[in-house]
Protein backbone atom coordinates (compact mmCIF):
# COMPACT_ATOMS: atom_id res chain seq x y z
CA UNK A 1 0.00 0.00 0.00
CA UNK A 2 2.59 2.41 1.37
CA UNK A 3 4.60 1.31 -2.45
CA UNK A 4 1.68 2.34 -4.21
CA UNK A 5 1.74 5.87 -2.69
CA UNK A 6 5.10 6.32 -3.27
CA UNK A 7 5.37 5.45 -6.54
CA UNK A 8 2.68 7.81 -7.33
CA UNK A 9 4.63 10.32 -5.43
CA UNK A 10 7.74 10.08 -7.46
CA UNK A 11 5.59 9.81 -10.85
CA UNK A 12 3.80 12.68 -10.22
CA UNK A 13 7.44 14.86 -9.09
CA UNK A 14 9.80 13.71 -11.78
CA UNK A 15 7.59 11.42 -14.75
CA UNK A 16 5.04 13.80 -14.99
CA UNK A 17 6.61 17.17 -13.97
CA UNK A 18 3.52 19.44 -14.45
CA UNK A 19 6.19 22.22 -15.67
CA UNK A 20 8.34 20.18 -17.84
CA UNK A 21 5.72 17.75 -19.35
CA UNK A 22 2.61 19.00 -19.36
CA UNK A 23 3.52 22.91 -19.61
CA UNK A 24 1.08 24.08 -16.55
CA UNK A 25 1.80 27.15 -14.67
CA UNK A 26 4.35 27.94 -17.68
CA UNK A 27 3.42 32.22 -17.17
CA UNK A 28 4.28 32.46 -13.76
CA UNK A 29 7.07 29.43 -14.67
CA UNK A 30 8.62 31.79 -16.72
CA UNK A 31 8.58 35.20 -14.81
CA UNK A 32 9.19 34.84 -11.61
CA UNK A 33 12.34 32.72 -12.28
CA UNK A 34 14.75 35.19 -12.53
CA UNK A 35 16.55 34.54 -8.64
CA UNK A 36 16.31 31.40 -7.13
CA UNK A 37 15.06 32.98 -3.55
CA UNK A 38 11.62 34.47 -4.89
CA UNK A 39 11.26 31.38 -7.05
CA UNK A 40 11.78 29.29 -3.78
CA UNK A 41 9.09 31.16 -2.21
CA UNK A 42 6.56 30.64 -5.15
CA UNK A 43 7.44 26.91 -5.05
CA UNK A 44 6.44 26.45 -1.13
CA UNK A 45 3.74 28.37 -1.88
CA UNK A 46 2.65 26.28 -4.86
CA UNK A 47 2.94 22.73 -2.81
CA UNK A 48 0.94 24.13 0.32
CA UNK A 49 -1.65 25.23 -2.04
CA UNK A 50 -2.20 22.24 -4.44
CA UNK A 51 -2.04 19.64 -0.92
CA UNK A 52 -4.86 21.50 0.09
CA UNK A 53 -6.96 22.45 -3.02
CA UNK A 54 -6.60 18.74 -4.72
CA UNK A 55 -7.63 16.76 -1.90
CA UNK A 56 -11.10 19.34 -0.88
CA UNK A 57 -12.06 19.54 -4.97
CA UNK A 58 -11.48 15.42 -5.13
CA UNK A 59 -14.19 15.55 -1.83
CA UNK A 60 -16.41 17.94 -4.11
CA UNK A 61 -16.29 15.60 -6.96
CA UNK A 62 -17.04 12.69 -5.18
CA UNK A 63 -19.51 14.14 -2.98
CA UNK A 64 -21.04 16.67 -4.80
CA UNK A 65 -20.78 17.01 -8.83
CA UNK A 66 -19.87 13.12 -10.01
CA UNK A 67 -22.74 11.16 -11.60
CA UNK A 68 -25.27 10.03 -8.74
CA UNK A 69 -22.43 11.46 -5.86
CA UNK A 70 -25.94 12.94 -5.02
CA UNK A 71 -27.17 10.22 -4.02
CA UNK A 72 -26.78 10.86 0.08
CA UNK A 73 -29.10 14.08 -0.93
CA UNK A 74 -31.46 12.04 -2.46
CA UNK A 75 -31.04 12.95 -6.16
CA UNK A 76 -29.33 9.81 -7.21
CA UNK A 77 -29.78 10.67 -11.11
CA UNK A 78 -28.33 13.97 -10.64
CA UNK A 79 -25.09 15.03 -12.73
CA UNK A 80 -23.29 18.12 -11.63
CA UNK A 81 -20.10 17.13 -13.37
CA UNK A 82 -20.18 20.11 -16.26
CA UNK A 83 -20.40 22.52 -13.02
CA UNK A 84 -16.92 21.16 -12.29
CA UNK A 85 -14.72 23.77 -13.97
CA UNK A 86 -16.35 26.83 -12.13
CA UNK A 87 -16.64 24.97 -8.30
CA UNK A 88 -12.47 24.21 -8.94
CA UNK A 89 -11.78 27.70 -9.86
CA UNK A 90 -14.15 28.81 -7.06
CA UNK A 91 -12.62 26.37 -4.44
CA UNK A 92 -9.29 27.61 -5.39
CA UNK A 93 -9.37 30.82 -4.94
CA UNK A 94 -11.72 30.61 -1.49
CA UNK A 95 -9.14 28.41 -0.52
CA UNK A 96 -5.69 30.70 -1.19
CA UNK A 97 -7.80 33.45 0.73
CA UNK A 98 -8.14 31.52 3.67
CA UNK A 99 -4.39 30.41 3.47
CA UNK A 100 -3.87 34.17 3.14
CA UNK A 101 -5.57 35.42 6.26
CA UNK A 102 -4.88 31.56 8.55
CA UNK A 103 -0.68 32.88 7.56
CA UNK A 104 -1.23 36.53 8.26
CA UNK A 105 -2.25 35.89 11.81
CA UNK A 106 -0.93 32.76 12.74
CA UNK A 107 2.40 32.66 10.92
CA UNK A 108 3.25 36.04 9.81
CA UNK A 109 7.11 35.14 9.28
CA UNK A 110 6.00 32.34 6.50
CA UNK A 111 2.93 35.20 5.43
CA UNK A 112 5.69 37.87 4.49
CA UNK A 113 8.07 35.67 3.14
CA UNK A 114 5.51 34.26 0.70
CA UNK A 115 4.20 37.62 -0.10
CA UNK A 116 2.44 38.60 -3.23
CA UNK A 117 3.27 34.95 -4.68
CA UNK A 118 -0.13 33.88 -2.51
CA UNK A 119 -2.49 35.84 -4.83
CA UNK A 120 -0.79 35.02 -7.47
CA UNK A 121 -1.15 31.46 -7.55
CA UNK A 122 -4.90 31.54 -8.04
CA UNK A 123 -4.80 32.03 -11.91
CA UNK A 124 -1.94 29.57 -12.45
CA UNK A 125 -2.95 27.07 -14.57
CA UNK A 126 -0.58 24.34 -12.32
CA UNK A 127 -3.03 24.41 -9.67
CA UNK A 128 -6.67 23.86 -11.50
CA UNK A 129 -4.61 21.55 -14.03
CA UNK A 130 -3.74 19.33 -11.19
CA UNK A 131 -7.81 19.06 -9.89
CA UNK A 132 -8.03 18.30 -13.44
CA UNK A 133 -5.97 15.79 -13.75
CA UNK A 134 -7.04 14.78 -9.98
CA UNK A 135 -10.52 14.12 -11.73
CA UNK A 136 -9.96 12.46 -15.17
CA UNK A 137 -7.69 9.93 -13.53
CA UNK A 138 -10.34 9.15 -10.67
CA UNK A 139 -7.99 9.70 -7.73
CA UNK A 140 -9.35 8.30 -4.45
CA UNK A 141 -8.73 10.60 -1.38
CA UNK A 142 -5.68 9.33 0.17
CA UNK A 143 -4.23 9.68 -3.70
CA UNK A 144 -5.57 13.02 -4.18
CA UNK A 145 -3.37 13.78 -1.09
CA UNK A 146 -0.11 12.19 -2.41
CA UNK A 147 -0.95 13.70 -5.73
CA UNK A 148 -1.03 17.24 -4.65
CA UNK A 149 2.11 17.15 -2.48
CA UNK A 150 4.31 15.33 -5.20
CA UNK A 151 2.56 17.42 -8.45
CA UNK A 152 3.40 20.82 -6.10
CA UNK A 153 6.84 19.41 -5.45
CA UNK A 154 7.69 18.77 -8.85
CA UNK A 155 6.47 22.23 -9.68
CA UNK A 156 8.56 23.81 -7.21
CA UNK A 157 11.93 21.34 -8.39
CA UNK A 158 11.57 22.69 -12.01
CA UNK A 159 11.38 26.44 -10.99
CA UNK A 160 13.75 26.56 -8.49
CA UNK A 161 16.01 24.42 -11.09
CA UNK A 162 15.39 26.55 -13.96
CA UNK A 163 16.07 29.64 -11.03
CA UNK A 164 19.32 28.46 -10.77
CA UNK A 165 20.51 28.21 -14.07
CA UNK A 166 18.67 31.71 -15.21
CA UNK A 167 21.08 33.08 -12.57
CA UNK A 168 24.70 32.04 -13.95
CA UNK A 169 23.03 32.78 -17.58
CA UNK A 170 23.68 36.25 -16.58
CA UNK A 171 27.18 36.21 -17.27
CA UNK A 172 26.78 34.10 -20.82
CA UNK A 173 26.74 36.22 -24.08
CA UNK A 174 23.19 35.76 -25.52
CA UNK A 175 22.65 37.38 -29.36
CA UNK A 176 20.12 40.35 -29.11
CA UNK A 177 17.20 38.46 -30.62
CA UNK A 178 17.36 35.70 -28.09
CA UNK A 179 17.83 37.59 -24.79
CA UNK A 180 15.46 37.46 -22.07
CA UNK A 181 12.61 35.47 -23.06
CA UNK A 182 13.62 33.80 -25.86
CA UNK A 183 16.36 32.10 -24.66
CA UNK A 184 14.60 31.16 -21.52
CA UNK A 185 12.63 29.34 -23.38
CA UNK A 186 15.68 27.07 -25.24
CA UNK A 187 16.92 26.62 -21.75
CA UNK A 188 13.62 25.19 -20.23
CA UNK A 189 13.60 23.19 -23.86
CA UNK A 190 16.69 21.49 -22.37
CA UNK A 191 15.26 21.34 -19.28
CA UNK A 192 12.60 19.14 -20.14
CA UNK A 193 14.57 16.99 -22.28
CA UNK A 194 16.92 16.31 -19.44
CA UNK A 195 12.77 14.93 -17.52
CA UNK A 196 12.51 13.13 -20.58
CA UNK A 197 14.94 10.89 -18.91
CA UNK A 198 12.59 9.42 -16.70
CA UNK A 199 9.94 8.76 -18.91
CA UNK A 200 11.18 5.41 -19.06
CA UNK A 201 10.70 3.94 -15.39
CA UNK A 202 8.64 1.97 -14.81
CA UNK A 203 6.44 1.91 -11.43
CA UNK B 1 -7.08 53.97 -31.25
CA UNK B 2 -9.24 52.86 -34.76
CA UNK B 3 -10.86 49.00 -34.68
CA UNK B 4 -8.76 47.88 -37.17
CA UNK B 5 -6.02 48.98 -35.54
CA UNK B 6 -7.39 46.93 -31.98
CA UNK B 7 -7.84 44.31 -34.03
CA UNK B 8 -4.67 43.77 -35.66
CA UNK B 9 -1.91 44.89 -33.27
CA UNK B 10 -1.92 41.92 -31.18
CA UNK B 11 -1.23 39.82 -34.17
CA UNK B 12 2.06 40.68 -34.48
CA UNK B 13 3.09 44.15 -33.10
CA UNK B 14 2.61 43.16 -29.50
CA UNK B 15 1.49 39.17 -29.74
CA UNK B 16 0.67 38.35 -26.14
CA UNK B 17 2.51 35.09 -26.46
CA UNK B 18 5.63 36.16 -27.73
CA UNK B 19 6.09 39.75 -26.00
CA UNK B 20 3.34 39.65 -22.97
CA UNK B 21 4.48 35.91 -21.90
CA UNK B 22 0.49 35.47 -21.41
CA UNK B 23 -1.03 31.95 -22.05
CA UNK B 24 1.95 30.11 -22.87
CA UNK B 25 0.45 27.26 -20.62
CA UNK B 26 -1.99 25.77 -23.06
CA UNK B 27 -0.54 26.90 -25.70
CA UNK B 28 2.46 24.76 -25.65
CA UNK B 29 0.64 21.33 -24.81
CA UNK B 30 -1.99 21.21 -27.56
CA UNK B 31 0.02 21.63 -30.61
CA UNK B 32 1.16 18.21 -31.36
CA UNK B 33 -1.37 17.92 -33.89
CA UNK B 34 -2.63 20.77 -36.10
CA UNK B 35 -6.59 19.98 -35.53
CA UNK B 36 -6.46 20.26 -31.82
CA UNK B 37 -4.33 23.39 -32.24
CA UNK B 38 -7.24 25.18 -34.56
CA UNK B 39 -10.09 23.65 -32.13
CA UNK B 40 -8.23 25.41 -29.05
CA UNK B 41 -7.62 28.56 -31.05
CA UNK B 42 -11.37 28.88 -31.97
CA UNK B 43 -11.82 28.04 -28.47
CA UNK B 44 -9.53 30.60 -27.32
CA UNK B 45 -10.71 32.97 -29.79
CA UNK B 46 -14.41 32.80 -28.95
CA UNK B 47 -14.03 32.59 -24.90
CA UNK B 48 -11.59 36.08 -25.18
CA UNK B 49 -13.45 38.21 -27.16
CA UNK B 50 -16.94 37.16 -25.66
CA UNK B 51 -15.33 37.52 -22.14
CA UNK B 52 -13.82 41.06 -22.94
CA UNK B 53 -17.58 41.93 -24.57
CA UNK B 54 -19.36 40.87 -21.31
CA UNK B 55 -16.89 42.29 -19.20
CA UNK B 56 -17.03 45.83 -20.64
CA UNK B 57 -20.87 45.60 -20.61
CA UNK B 58 -20.95 45.34 -17.08
CA UNK B 59 -17.98 47.28 -16.20
CA UNK B 60 -19.51 50.09 -14.35
CA UNK B 61 -21.52 48.16 -12.21
CA UNK B 62 -18.88 45.86 -10.64
CA UNK B 63 -17.48 47.02 -7.28
CA UNK B 64 -13.52 46.97 -7.84
CA UNK B 65 -13.42 44.95 -4.44
CA UNK B 66 -14.63 41.95 -6.12
CA UNK B 67 -13.92 42.53 -9.60
CA UNK B 68 -11.76 39.65 -10.18
CA UNK B 69 -14.38 37.22 -8.94
CA UNK B 70 -16.68 38.44 -10.94
CA UNK B 71 -14.55 38.10 -14.44
CA UNK B 72 -13.65 34.98 -13.14
CA UNK B 73 -17.25 33.83 -13.23
CA UNK B 74 -18.29 34.99 -16.33
CA UNK B 75 -14.47 33.47 -17.83
CA UNK B 76 -15.67 29.73 -16.21
CA UNK B 77 -19.46 30.21 -17.26
CA UNK B 78 -17.88 30.99 -20.98
CA UNK B 79 -15.51 28.33 -20.93
CA UNK B 80 -18.07 25.83 -19.15
CA UNK B 81 -20.19 26.56 -22.42
CA UNK B 82 -17.03 26.01 -24.67
CA UNK B 83 -15.92 23.19 -23.42
CA UNK B 84 -20.03 21.37 -23.82
CA UNK B 85 -20.27 22.64 -27.42
CA UNK B 86 -16.87 20.70 -27.81
CA UNK B 87 -18.09 17.70 -26.00
CA UNK B 88 -20.97 17.20 -28.34
CA UNK B 89 -19.41 18.10 -31.64
CA UNK B 90 -15.96 17.47 -32.01
CA UNK B 91 -15.72 14.47 -29.07
CA UNK B 92 -12.41 13.21 -30.16
CA UNK B 93 -10.46 15.74 -30.72
CA UNK B 94 -11.84 16.94 -27.05
CA UNK B 95 -11.05 14.55 -25.19
CA UNK B 96 -7.74 14.13 -26.83
CA UNK B 97 -7.08 17.66 -25.32
CA UNK B 98 -8.12 16.29 -21.91
CA UNK B 99 -7.89 19.26 -19.35
CA UNK B 100 -6.47 22.04 -21.84
CA UNK B 101 -9.68 23.20 -22.73
CA UNK B 102 -10.71 23.66 -18.54
CA UNK B 103 -7.68 24.96 -18.59
CA UNK B 104 -8.58 28.03 -20.75
CA UNK B 105 -9.39 29.78 -17.67
CA UNK B 106 -6.78 30.31 -16.01
CA UNK B 107 -5.25 31.32 -19.72
CA UNK B 108 -3.47 34.74 -18.42
CA UNK B 109 -4.41 36.21 -21.90
CA UNK B 110 -8.41 35.81 -21.34
CA UNK B 111 -7.95 37.07 -17.77
CA UNK B 112 -5.46 40.26 -19.05
CA UNK B 113 -7.90 41.55 -22.08
CA UNK B 114 -10.61 41.48 -18.88
CA UNK B 115 -8.61 43.19 -16.59
CA UNK B 116 -6.53 45.28 -18.88
CA UNK B 117 -8.78 46.36 -21.61
CA UNK B 118 -12.73 45.44 -21.28
CA UNK B 119 -12.58 47.29 -17.30
CA UNK B 120 -11.74 50.59 -19.64
CA UNK B 121 -13.50 50.63 -22.99
CA UNK B 122 -16.70 49.84 -24.89
CA UNK B 123 -18.43 46.79 -25.35
CA UNK B 124 -17.80 46.55 -29.24
CA UNK B 125 -13.82 47.98 -28.98
CA UNK B 126 -13.48 45.44 -26.60
CA UNK B 127 -15.10 42.92 -28.30
CA UNK B 128 -12.47 43.06 -31.37
CA UNK B 129 -9.60 43.44 -28.82
CA UNK B 130 -10.57 39.99 -27.29
CA UNK B 131 -10.53 38.80 -30.51
CA UNK B 132 -7.62 40.66 -31.86
CA UNK B 133 -5.43 39.01 -28.73
CA UNK B 134 -7.05 34.91 -29.57
CA UNK B 135 -5.82 35.15 -33.07
CA UNK B 136 -2.31 35.99 -32.14
CA UNK B 137 -2.65 33.42 -29.76
CA UNK B 138 -3.86 31.18 -32.56
CA UNK B 139 -1.17 32.22 -35.00
CA UNK B 140 1.38 30.86 -32.81
CA UNK B 141 -0.30 28.03 -31.30
CA UNK B 142 -1.13 27.15 -35.57
CA UNK B 143 2.51 27.83 -36.57
CA UNK B 144 4.11 25.95 -33.60
CA UNK B 145 1.69 22.83 -34.23
CA UNK B 146 1.79 23.04 -38.52
CA UNK B 147 5.84 22.28 -37.74
CA UNK B 148 5.65 19.91 -34.96
CA UNK B 149 3.12 17.00 -36.80
CA UNK B 150 4.58 17.64 -40.10
CA UNK B 151 8.28 17.02 -38.54
CA UNK B 152 6.67 14.22 -36.41
CA UNK B 153 4.57 12.17 -38.09
CA UNK B 154 4.99 13.80 -41.39
CA UNK B 155 1.30 14.46 -41.83
CA UNK B 156 -0.60 17.71 -41.82
CA UNK B 157 -4.56 17.47 -40.34
CA UNK B 158 -3.99 14.02 -40.80
CA UNK B 159 -3.26 13.89 -44.15
CA UNK B 160 0.20 12.53 -45.53
CA UNK B 161 2.54 15.02 -46.65
CA UNK B 162 5.77 13.38 -46.10
CA UNK B 163 5.39 9.16 -46.92
CA UNK B 164 7.11 7.65 -43.57
CA UNK B 165 10.05 5.43 -43.96
CA UNK B 166 7.95 2.58 -42.35
CA UNK B 167 5.37 2.81 -44.58
CA UNK B 168 7.26 2.59 -47.87
CA UNK B 169 7.92 6.40 -48.14
CA UNK B 170 11.24 8.75 -47.65
CA UNK B 171 10.87 10.04 -44.51
CA UNK B 172 12.26 9.35 -41.22
CA UNK B 173 9.70 11.19 -38.07
CA UNK B 174 11.71 13.07 -36.18
CA UNK B 175 9.86 11.41 -32.95
CA UNK B 176 11.29 14.57 -31.15
CA UNK B 177 8.99 16.99 -32.46
CA UNK B 178 6.47 14.97 -30.63
CA UNK B 179 7.79 15.38 -27.26
CA UNK B 180 7.63 18.11 -25.04
CA UNK B 181 11.24 19.94 -25.70
CA UNK B 182 10.70 20.54 -29.15
CA UNK B 183 7.53 23.44 -28.65
CA UNK B 184 9.97 25.40 -26.32
CA UNK B 185 12.63 25.23 -28.92
CA UNK B 186 10.09 26.03 -31.83
CA UNK B 187 8.30 29.23 -29.94
CA UNK B 188 12.13 30.38 -28.66
CA UNK B 189 12.84 30.45 -32.09
CA UNK B 190 9.41 32.07 -33.24
CA UNK B 191 10.67 34.57 -30.79
CA UNK B 192 14.52 34.70 -32.04
CA UNK B 193 13.02 35.08 -35.67
CA UNK B 194 9.93 37.88 -34.65
CA UNK B 195 12.69 40.09 -32.57
CA UNK B 196 15.15 40.19 -35.41
CA UNK B 197 12.63 41.89 -37.41
CA UNK B 198 11.08 43.94 -34.77
CA UNK B 199 14.55 45.28 -32.76
CA UNK B 200 12.39 47.66 -30.24
CA UNK B 201 11.29 44.30 -28.86
CA UNK B 202 14.91 43.27 -28.22
CA UNK B 203 14.84 43.00 -23.91
CA UNK B 204 17.81 44.70 -22.33
CA UNK B 205 19.47 42.84 -19.65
Amino acid sequence: MLEHYLSLFIKSVFIENLALSFFLGMCTFLAVSKKVKTAMGLGVAVVVVQAITIPVNNLIYVYLLRDGALVWAGYPELDLSFLGLISYIGVIAAMVQILEMTLDRFFPALYNALGIFLPLITVNCAILGGSLFMVERNYNFSESIVYGIGSGFGWALAICALAGVREKMKYSDVPDGLKGLGITFITVGLMAMGFLAFSGIQL
Amino acid sequence: MSIKQTLFDPVFKNNPIALQILGICSALAVTTKLEAALVMSVAVVVVTAFSNFFVSLIRSYIPSSIRIIVQMTIIASLVIVTDQVLKAFVYDVAKSMSVYIGLIITNCIVMGRAEGFAMKNGPLISFMDGFGNGLGYAIILIAVAFFRELFGSGKLLGHTIFPLASEGGWYMPNGMALLSPSAFFLIGAFIWILRTFKKDQVEQD
